[in-house]
């Protein structure tokens, strides 16, 4: 399942990098370090917030604290999505 | 320090705020008064109340003609407003309170001393976010070296633990989720205060002539815009500020001895004040004694630099200048004297207070020990 999802996911996350940069989605790449896209701290920190309600989780501090380039953005939404379906899964065991 | 109302059931990523406990408006004001006003603005009566009385002022007609009101504050009456937005947006009432606009007004401490004292000269308010009552003071400062007022009150004050604001400063992520460490390598964010300090100013022989004990004497004041970013600051538009508090004042570099940093407790701040100081004072800037006194009163956001001026005053006042509380570890980023744990005592004769505030406006007023 996260394979499937994975390509999905990673788009996704492109696709609001761009939108909340006011970029061009073709200039957002896995590959894109924050400094080729001219991302500051303050514009990290208003990604992470349109990411956390994209996909509803929740960042701590300390993690974006880390996040550094793009593909640290995908793989933290990753995990966090990931985590928040396991922490469903045992809340509904029953349901299928 | 104390848990923040609210915190818990508000599902905030921090619980600890410098929170002004046990707070009665009635006990400083009737309560016809206090109704009138929102917290904010009942921390700025009490501290003019205590300043003015301080003074030993004593009012005539043309006195209060002639005399100034200054007041700093970034948010204004964040509960009021909060409290009406709630009413509309939560509670589905189709009303707030009448009073709502003229409490929620960051005019409205500035007004409600000069209704106080019926003071009828110039009398206004500033926000340059955390930067205000700096910008207030110098202002007073200003207007009284100038000749156009005779005696002023000014200062900064500020009560902003509401719900919304809050939240919204939550969304920063630059609020500590445990303590306040400036200036320390594992520091992780400021913490919020509430307050306020009020100073009266005159001249110097006025105040000598009417018998009056000054504590200090204000003697430079410098400003700057970074120009840079919307939040992050800049060194060399820090520097560019406490160099013109240095001019104004016609003192050297060497001639300070205690500042008094603007020192949040954040990554970018410490570090950024930290390449400001070097190059504002140049080999002297580690021989100052530096600290942040936000580690013990928090960031009183409007108010801090009225506050922390009363710090600085304070260190020349007494020969004691406060140390940087919380402080765990040195940070090569952070290479200057920030008197960790301890304070120093010594004779300190030029003290500098530093704000920098979000916006890139910058504000250092320069004191000198009478």
């Amino acid at each position: 399942m996260p394979d499937e999802m994975t390509p999905d996911l990673t788009e996704r996350v492109l696709r609001i990098i761009a939108e909340t940069q006011r970029k061009d989605p073709a200039q957002v790449t896995i590959d894109s370090t924050f400094e080729e896209l001219g991302i500051d701290s303050m514009d990290g920190v208003n990604i992470v917030f349109a990411l956390e309600n994209e996909f509803d989780i929740n960042v701590p501090d300390d993690e974006v604290k880390n996040i550094r380039s793009v593909r640290d953005m995908v793989e933290g939404v990753r995990k966090l999505v990931e985590m928040r379906g396991a922490d469903a899964g045992d809340a509904a065991p029953a349901a299928s | 320090m104390s848990p923040i109302e609210g915190a818990e059931e508000w599902d905030l990523r921090f619980r600890c705020g410098a929170v002004v406990r046990n707070f009665v408006a009635t006990d400083h004001m009737d309560a016809k008064s206090a109704d009138m006003i929102d917290r904010f603005a009942q921390f700025a009566v009490v501290a003019a109340k205590e300043a003015v009385t301080h003074s030993g002022i004593e009012w005539t007609p043309e006195l209060r003609e002639t005399s100034a009101i200054v007041t700093g504050s970034c948010v204004g009456g964040q509960s009021t407003e909060n409290q009406g937005f709630y009413d509309v947006y939560k509670m589905g009432k189709t009303r707030v309170h009448p009073m709502t606009i003229p409490k929620t007004m960051a005019n409205a401490g500035a007004s409600a001393i000069s209704l106080e004292y019926g003071i009828t000269g110039p009398s206004f308010t500033i926000a340059t976010a955390c930067s205000s009552s700096a910008h207030a003071l110098g202002q007073a400062y200003m207007m009284i070296k100038s000749g156009m007022c005779d005696f002023a009150i000014s200062g900064g004050s500020e009560a902003p633990f509401s719900h919304g604001l809050l939240k919204a400063w939550e969304a920063m992520r630059v609020v500590s989720p445990t303590v306040c460490r400036p200036f320390s390598k594992d520091r992780n964010g400021m913490i919020l205060g509430e307050g306020a300090a009020m100073l009266t100013l005159e001249l110097l022989d006025h105040a000598l002539a009417r018998g009056a004990k000054p504590i200090a004497e204000v003697v430079g004041f410098g400003m700057s815009a970074d120009a840079h970013h919307i939040t992050q600051p800049s060194a060399e538009g820090a520097a560019r500020a406490v160099k013109l508090a240095l001019r104004d004042a016609g003192i050297g570099p060497e001639q300070v001895g205690y500042v008094n940093a603007h020192g949040t407790g954040t990554t970018v701040n410490d570090a950024t004040e930290t390449r400001a100081l070097h190059l504002a004072f140049g080999d002297h800037a580690g021989r100052l004694a530096i600290s942040s006194t936000k580690a013990m009163h928090g960031h009183t956001l409007g108010a801090a630099g009225a506050i922390e001026s009363i710090a600085a005053i304070t260190a020349l006042e007494t020969g004691f200048a406060p140390p940087t509380i919380n402080f765990s570890e040195p940070d090569p980023e952070c290479d200057l004297d920030y008197l960790p744990n301890r304070g120093r005592c010594g004779k300190f004769e030029y003290a500098l207070s530093n704000s920098f505030a979000f916006g890139g406006l910058n504000a250092v007023l320069a004191f000198r020990k009478i």
